[in-house]
């Protein structure tokens, strides 16, 4: 390996905060960009292949060619046009819409509460609330449906945007979180507003919200991503193809003898593209929330 | 505790009573998330325990109880040469074996290159990280038609090669590999962002100390990288171990009909209890698997838990 120099302490100091390079060389970095490059290369192919079918003409889809000879948006007219998709496309964004405003405001009140107050019974109730999260979903999912078929009030719940949404509208790992960031709430500034007369829902929406902003950034975002691809309970909790969300419909649009691949792929490009791009200009706070969340699990 | 503070703070009325007005405000802040809690998550959890113990069919007049019968049917499969039960739990126990260690290893050496690197590394994180926000389904069939036998781009790329077509998705023997390449291919970037936020938090002296003693690249890593990044492995051992354990999406859209075929030979036990549950209406039968799952999953839990606990000691 390579000798210890001084000259060496030196220029590895004023690499900043990148760790771990005993024994550095030009040939070890030059392989590591090799690697990542061809790593990144087999991220993107299917993305493109993706998004090249769906420029496809009909006559193109079973030849090799990778990109399309004579490109056309023949398909995103057809699926347009032709199909529910723009319906799957309002529900899946009504749904996460609703159950991300949901999520934003309960998770933050819950972790509110259990963050800067004493009640008989906090101990417990925050248990039980966790130990929710060590039940799998698909052990709800038949007693859910059931739920949803017989509820105690009013018609049924299959194919509406409540059936959908109800199952996500608080989430304990929300909870859990927004409890670890209300912590640093100082209790001074809320004891300062008690004394000017604020409301102690006043000091939750005016004090603890804005202190939190990052957190519940970070928990809409990912809920947000969440329930625009939740899979398998509005599978069950639609019939009607008015009422799927967007994984629902692309999943159905297979079930002739048929696989109609242009029109899958234009649905797939259509469902993932504009949750890319929302992806790429939230990039740091996605990815500094996943290692936040991450450590603290 | 109550009367405690309330002896305490007698002297000051104001503050006996906020303390009582902030007890009240706790439980009707909580009030809708304890109802949604109780309705929504520990009630069904309840009532499905309960279900499992019923031959429960929705369409039917009449629920009879069956006592254990249902969890006697689902060790019957088990004990059989072949059933569809039986292939549901030995592939899913396949994910778990070969994908979780595969995903991890591959994540591991990512964040470790990535993390010796300045120049476009943000880039990469960003690359190696779509797939794991783009939808399963969505991607899934994607891969689906890359491993068509006449048109897909793997094939194209061994023909190219010169190498011999396969069938891939066909095959029963190819089928659940090539589903396992799809999940390990979406969930790496987010182990990748485990691993580099693990990695940030080990102290930067350490390197500098094992670089002064001449440590070797792989002394570096076997005696300090890897230790210390034990939390974030053991994190996503269990976390990537419970999500391969409940695996549905890309099987149900990347096999003929979502039958988990061909010859079920990559059905997972999720898609059998869909199955069973909503398009057999064996809810009780279905139910009993699930609770099978959950303790699958409890078990991988109280063991990271324990994991866990040991080290803090």
């Amino acid at each position: 390996m390579e000798s210890v120099t001084p000259s060496n302490i030196f220029k590895d100091k004023g690499r900043g905060s990148s760790v771990g390079k005993a024994g550095d060389s030009w040939a070890h970095k030059f392989f590591s960009y090799l690697l990542l490059t061809l790593i990144a290369f087999t991220m993107i192919v299917p993305f493109m292949w993706m998004l090249s079918t769906s420029l496809k003409p009909e006559k193109e889809i079973l030849r090799r060619n990778i990109f399309p000879i004579e490109p056309t948006m023949d398909n995103y007219s057809e699926v347009i046009n032709e199909t529910d998709l723009p319906l799957w496309y309002k529900n899946s964004f009504i749904v996460a819409v609703i159950s991300t405003i949901s999520v934003a405001f309960f998770d933050a009140l819950a972790g509110f509460v259990f963050a800067k107050y004493e009640f008989p019974g906090k101990r417990p109730i925050f248990i039980i609330f966790l130990t929710s999260l060590m039940v799998p979903t698909e052990m709800l999912l038949i007693p859910w449906f059931i739920m949803s078929s017989n509820p105690p009030i009013g018609p049924s719940w299959v194919d509406t945007y409540w059936g959908i949404a109800f199952p996500g509208v608080i989430t304990a790992a929300g909870i859990f979180l927004m409890r670890q960031f209300m912590q640093g709430v100082p209790d001074e500034l809320l004891d300062a507003g008690r004394i000017d007369g604020v409301s102690e829902f006043g000091l939750f929406w005016r004090v603890a919200v804005p202190l939190s902003l990052p957190a519940i950034g970070a928990l809409c975002i990912f809920n947000f991503l969440g329930n625009w691809n939740a899979f398998i309970w509005p599978l069950i909790a639609t019939t009607r193809s008015e009422m799927f969300t967007l994984p629902v419909g692309i999943q159905q649009f297979s079930s002739e003898a048929d696989t109609p691949w242009n029109l899958i792929m234009t649905g797939a490009s259509l469902s993932v593209v504009p949750l890319l791009i929302v992806v790429i200009i939230f990039q740091r706070y996605i990815i500094e929330g996943i290692a936040l969340t991450g450590l603290k699990g | 505790m109550i009367s405690k503070r309330n002896s305490r703070e007698k002297a000051s009325p104001f503050r006996w009573t906020l303390a009582k007005k902030k007890i009240v405000w706790a439980y009707i802040f909580l009030a809708i998330p304890i109802v949604f809690f109780a309705y929504i998550r520990i009630y069904p959890t309840f009532f499905a325990f309960q279900m499992s113990l019923h031959d429960y069919n929705p369409m039917a007049v009449e629920q009879p109880f069956v006592g254990f019968e249902n969890y006697e049917k689902v060790f019957t499969e088990l004990s059989k040469k072949k059933s569809i039960t039986k292939s549901a739990f030995q592939n899913t126990i396949s994910y778990v074996v070969f994908g979780v260690p595969i995903q991890l290893c591959l994540a591991l050496c990512i964040a470790l290159m990535l993390n010796e690197i300045r120049f476009m590394s943000t880039l990469y994180r960003i690359l190696f990280f779509l797939p794991f926000v783009t939808s399963t389904i969505a991607i899934a069939w994607v891969f689906r038609m890359l491993y068509q036998p006449r048109f897909g781009l793997f094939n194209v790329i061994l023909q190219w090669l010169s190498l011999p077509q396969q069938p891939f998705l066909k095959r029963p023997e190819q089928a659940l590999p090539s589903i396992l390449a799809l999940v390990i291919w979406q969930g790496m970037g987010f182990a990748v962002i485990i691993f580099l936020a693990g990695l940030k938090q080990i102290p930067r002296t350490y390197y500098e100390a094992a670089e002064v003693d001449g440590a070797s690249r792989w002394h570096t890593f076997r005696y300090i990288t890897f230790p210390l990044l034990n939390p974030s492995i053991v994190y996503l051992l269990v976390l990537q171990t419970i999500s391969f354990l409940r695996m549905f999406a890309p099987v149900i859209a990347m096999t003929e009909q979502g039958s988990g075929g061909p010859l079920n030979s990559t059905t997972t036990v999720v898609l059998r209890v869909y199955r069973e549950a909503f398009q057999s209406f064996n809810m009780g039968y279905a139910s009993s698997m699930t609770v099978v799952l959950f303790a699958m999953i409890l078990g991988v839990t109280i063991v990271q838990l324990s994991i866990t606990s040991r080290r803090i000691n």
